[in-house]
């Protein structure tokens, strides 16, 4: 068969062999957008035929030479409720369907392992808990839920797994969320779908889903001694944060021990969480964040902090109740509590000492 | 009420071209450049069109052939951006939007409702004039070395981090919105005042309701785009910090304000193609269009749940979840309708007497095409599939079946079908039939593997892309060349039968619209007297009576 056309011969054995018509489902959300895609897929195919068989049918039936005599027919009002109500249902389960898996992908659980990402042009930059970087490239371990906090350094780019079947903007100024969990090791690849300039299209990573083993072997393998935690300590000093905030009674600043996910009382009388996207704001832009009680003195740190390093103060301040050692820094005159080491923190950050502060 | 009709095609044989019609009434180019007659300026925006239209397809075939290969072969990533956007630019605004309503709606709508012109004649060429200027600076954009921000424009990428004729750019869609909205407000007002007597709202072509749907659109929605890109102009040249967050902006918001054009754009697009399907699928049927009513409201509805669902386009960029299920669910709503027309026009062929000329072949391209790009459109509106499927090639393919597949097919559709009534000529039927059937195959061709490509992943916008897409890559760009043969063939026969076309006479498919009820081409003033209306629409009894009638008399 070769001798006829050796060129077309070969791309049709490569293509036959090499080219994949569907995409791996490599997480557990993974088989479920799949089914009700091939759901809608059926769906779709009923309806296609149904639409070919009447155009078709009816040109054969009535065609001229067939059908000379029109008849004029005005219209049946129950054919068109039928064609109006069965596809709104069929639309309406799709809906339904549809907003569970939604629902589901952007609600993380829990215990999920948060990675945050950072995506600019033109690269992901992917920081863990543990101070492992990575460009590119994305560590995780199977079976595990992880949770990844996107936001870009410039433009907007939008991080996308096919392989798991989920994808979310990054965008300039805000942390956007998704989670997953893989099901099978293995490499897949991950892109920037939302054009983003020049080299958009080289945006491309790769996930690597590992056996716990082999990912413990990573994490230790990988670090760089530092916890992003303990990054964002030094940060804090260095940027001379803990001038004001230092815990002590005269302080310029609010204590920010214990602060992660409080409710606070902000000067003009909102009540906020401070989650990540507060504190993120609150470091940038801090003149529409002053906390009740403290004068609106602190200047704004746009510019100065790149997002990995909001990202890494976030981090520390998060750890602020649980790691004795980043405690200690920031406010050398507080007791330490009673109980030690109840609370199972993060694997990778491996403190020297734990304890649990919870209200 | 059913009745039968037999409707048979006239005799040609006899039929003259008039002396007196409105392409030789006056000759010279300033007596085309300063008409007012709604014809001329429909000329005039059809070699337009056709020309921007070509330029489009040139860089869509460019498109093609870069990705021909996994890496970047034929052209540098940042000449293929801008090939893409210039692409999507001209085919959005100098192609689709105007394509149906400024040359064949302008031609057919004060025809079909029995008036001399529009209601503003003069702001109908001003249309024209800002459409060419828009045209001018889009080209002097191209000439002076391109812009790469996508159609979309999205912020902050286009306001701060691009070096290229974002500006130009900006200003030519914002003029060519102008031209938009003076057409879309000169139907409205055309159509309200100007009907011929008896010429009640419910005996109106669907081809009009279309229209009249489409240019509600059009002056509702283009200022929002306007106002968008003065902003997207403003921040790029004195950072006043709407859309950029580093100033307190919000990158959102500019998602906001664009959909919220461009989603309704869509309809602005599609809706005026579905008219003309309405009038061919009738015409060639022989059989008035089934369920009258239905079909006109439908294109209201389109276009009332057209401003509402325009988050749909945002399901992934982190709007809340509560928002996404809303607009989701709005967007369910709007599928309905496009059902609902399809189904319709569908049973409009039961005992008909069909024929299958050209126009007629590229309306059940359309009808086939169009399902298929509705249906994959419901994919994209619920959000548990979109998440994946969106930003991918699943999305290229979508609209390109709809926008391509459906709106391009009913543009050829009517071109082919009111070319009679334009030139006073028949196409070559044959080779026209072919020409339909090889963008048919070509299209499918082009566009199918796309759906497949963005189940696997593929993002679009990429200049280069993993090999493992390359197999569906090289099947596209392969139907491209066949669809690309396609459009060529009508542009050369159409030329071709403008001086050797068979002459048409008056009414050549017995077609029902007043249109058909004047002379081929038509007077400047369109009707010797104005007509009095005195039957629905697609009324084929009473043509069939007033036939009889004109041949009783030639016989006396």
């Amino acid at each position: 068969m070769d001798h006829i056309s050796p060129v077309l011969w070969q791309f049709l054995q490569k293509w036959l062999t090499h080219f994949p018509l569907f995409p791996p489902e490599a997480s557990k959300i993974a088989p479920q957008v799949d089914a009700l895609f091939y759901f809608m897929v059926l769906v779709s195919l009923i309806g296609l035929t149904i639409v070919i068989l009447l155009i078709v049918g009816f040109s054969i039936l009535y065609s001229q030479k067939r059908h000379p005599q029109a008849v004029q027919i005005e219209g049946s009002t129950l054919l068109e409720a039928t064609w109006t109500i069965i596809p709104l249902g069929l639309f309406l389960v799709m809906f339904v369907w549809g907003a569970l898996i939604y629902f589901r992908v952007y609600t993380p659980p829990a215990n999920a392992m948060n990675i945050y990402v950072v995506g600019k042009q033109w690269m992901w930059k992917v920081e863990h808990p543990g101070g492992q970087h990575e460009i590119d490239m994305l560590h995780i371990p199977v079976g595990q839920p992880i949770q990844l906090t996107l936001i870009s350094q410039d433009v907007f780019h939008s991080f996308s797994i096919p392989a798991f079947r989920v994808k979310r903007e990054a965008i300039p100024g805000r942390y956007n969320t998704v989670w997953f969990e893989a099901t099978r090791t293995g490499t897949f690849h991950f892109f920037c779908t939302q054009y983003c300039g020049t080299d958009h299209s080289k945006m491309i990573g790769e996930v690597v889903v590992m056996t716990p083993d082999d990912y413990k072997k990573w994490l230790a393998g990988s670090t760089s001694g530092d916890s992003l935690a303990q990054n964002g300590e030094r940060l804090f000093a260095s940027l001379s944060c803990n001038a004001c905030h230092n815990a002590r009674p005269d302080a310029r600043g609010p204590n920010l021990a214990n602060v992660y996910n409080a409710r606070l009382t902000l000067s003009d009388g909102q009540t906020v969480t401070a989650d990540d996207a507060y504190l993120r704001q609150a470091i940038l832009n801090p003149s529409q964040h002053i906390t009740q009680g403290y004068a609106p003195i602190m200047p704004t740190y746009q510019g100065q902090v790149s997002e990995e390093g909001v990202i890494a103060l976030i981090e520390y301040i998060k750890h602020l109740d649980s790691d004795y050692r980043i405690q200690q820094t920031l406010n050398t005159t507080e007791l330490l509590p009673d109980s030690e080491g109840g609370k199972s923190a993060p694997a990778s950050l491996a403190p020297a000492a734990q304890k649990e502060t919870k209200p | 009420m059913s009745a039968a009709t037999i409707i048979s095609l006239p005799d040609q044989s006899t039929a003259r071209i008039p002396k007196v019609n409105f392409l030789t009434k006056e000759n010279g180019l300033l007596s085309w450049l300063l008409t007012t007659d709604h014809k001329r300026i429909a000329t005039l925006y059809l070699i337009s069109i056709t020309f921007f239209f070509f330029i489009g397809g040139a860089l869509a075939g460019l498109i093609r052939l870069e990705l021909l290969t996994p890496q970047t072969t034929l052209m540098a990533a940042d000449t293929y951006n801008k090939v893409f956007t210039m692409h999507g630019v001209i085919m959005v605004f100098f192609f689709l939007v105007p394509s149906v309503p400024a040359t064949i709606g302008n031609f057919l709508i004060p025809m079909m409702i029995g008036a001399k012109d529009l209601a503003l004649p003069r702001i109908n060429l001003l249309s024209w004039y800002l459409y060419m200027i828009a045209g001018c600076m889009a080209i002097y954009t191209m000439a002076a070395g391109g812009v790469d921000t996508g159609w979309t424009f999205t912020t902050p990428l286009s306001t701060h981090y691009l070096n290229t004729h974002v500006i130009s750019t900006g200003l030519a869609i914002f003029v060519a919105g102008f031209s938009s909205i003076f057409t879309g407000l000169n139907f409205i007002v055309t159509i309200h005042k100007m009907r011929a007597p008896g010429m009640t709202w419910f005996r109106l072509p669907l081809f009009v309701w279309s229209n009249y749907a489409a240019s509600i659109l059009m002056v509702l929605g283009t200022p929002v785009l306007a106002i968008t890109l003065v902003l997207v102009v403003l921040e790029r040249t004195m950072h006043i910090g709407v859309f950029d967050p580093t100033y307190g902006g919000d990158p959102i918001l500019f998602q906001h304000l664009f959909w919220f054009y461009s989603h309704p754009a869509v309809y602005i697009m599609i809706l005026p193609g579905m008219g003309v399907i309405s009038e061919v699928v009738s015409t060639f049927s022989r059989k008035r269009v089934f369920g009258y009513t239905a079909v006109a409201f439908s294109s209201v509805a389109i276009a009332i749940f057209g401003f509402f669902v325009w988050a749909h386009h945002m399901f992934i960029m982190g709007i809340s979840n509560y928002a996404a299920l809303v607009f989701s669910l709005l967007t369910m709503l709007v599928a309905v309708p496009s059902a609902i027309k399809i189904f319709n026009w569908a049973f409009t062929l039961y005992k008909g007497s069909i024929t299958f000329e050209t126009p007629m072949l590229y309306a059940f391209g359309f009808m086939g095409l169009f399902t298929i790009g509705g249906l994959t459109g419901v994919f994209l509106g619920t959000t548990g599939t979109d998440i994946h499927l969106t930003e991918t090639y699943f999305v290229v393919a979508h609209f390109h079946f709809v926008m391509v597949g459906g709106m391009l097919m009913a543009f050829l559709s009517g071109i082919h079908f009111w070319w009679p009534k334009w030139t006073g000529r028949m196409y070559p039927e044959k080779i026209s039939q072919l020409a339909a059937v090889v963008t048919y195959i070509g299209f499918n061709f082009t566009f199918f593997p796309q759906f497949i490509l963005g189940m696997l992943g593929m993002p679009r916008r990429y200049a280069a892309y993993p090999p493992e897409f390359q197999a569906l890559n090289v099947f596209s760009t392969a139907g491209a060349t066949i669809l690309g043969v396609g459009y060529l063939l009508p542009m050369l026969y159409l030329t071709w039968s403008l001086k050797y076309g068979e002459i048409a006479g008056d009414n050549p498919w017995q077609a029902t619209g007043l249109e058909w009820q004047t002379q081929s081409p038509p007077l400047t003033e369109n009707f010797a007297e104005i007509p009095i209306v005195d039957h629905e629409a697609y009324d084929y009894e009473w043509l069939e009576k007033q036939t009889a009638a004109r041949q009783q008399q030639e016989v006396a």
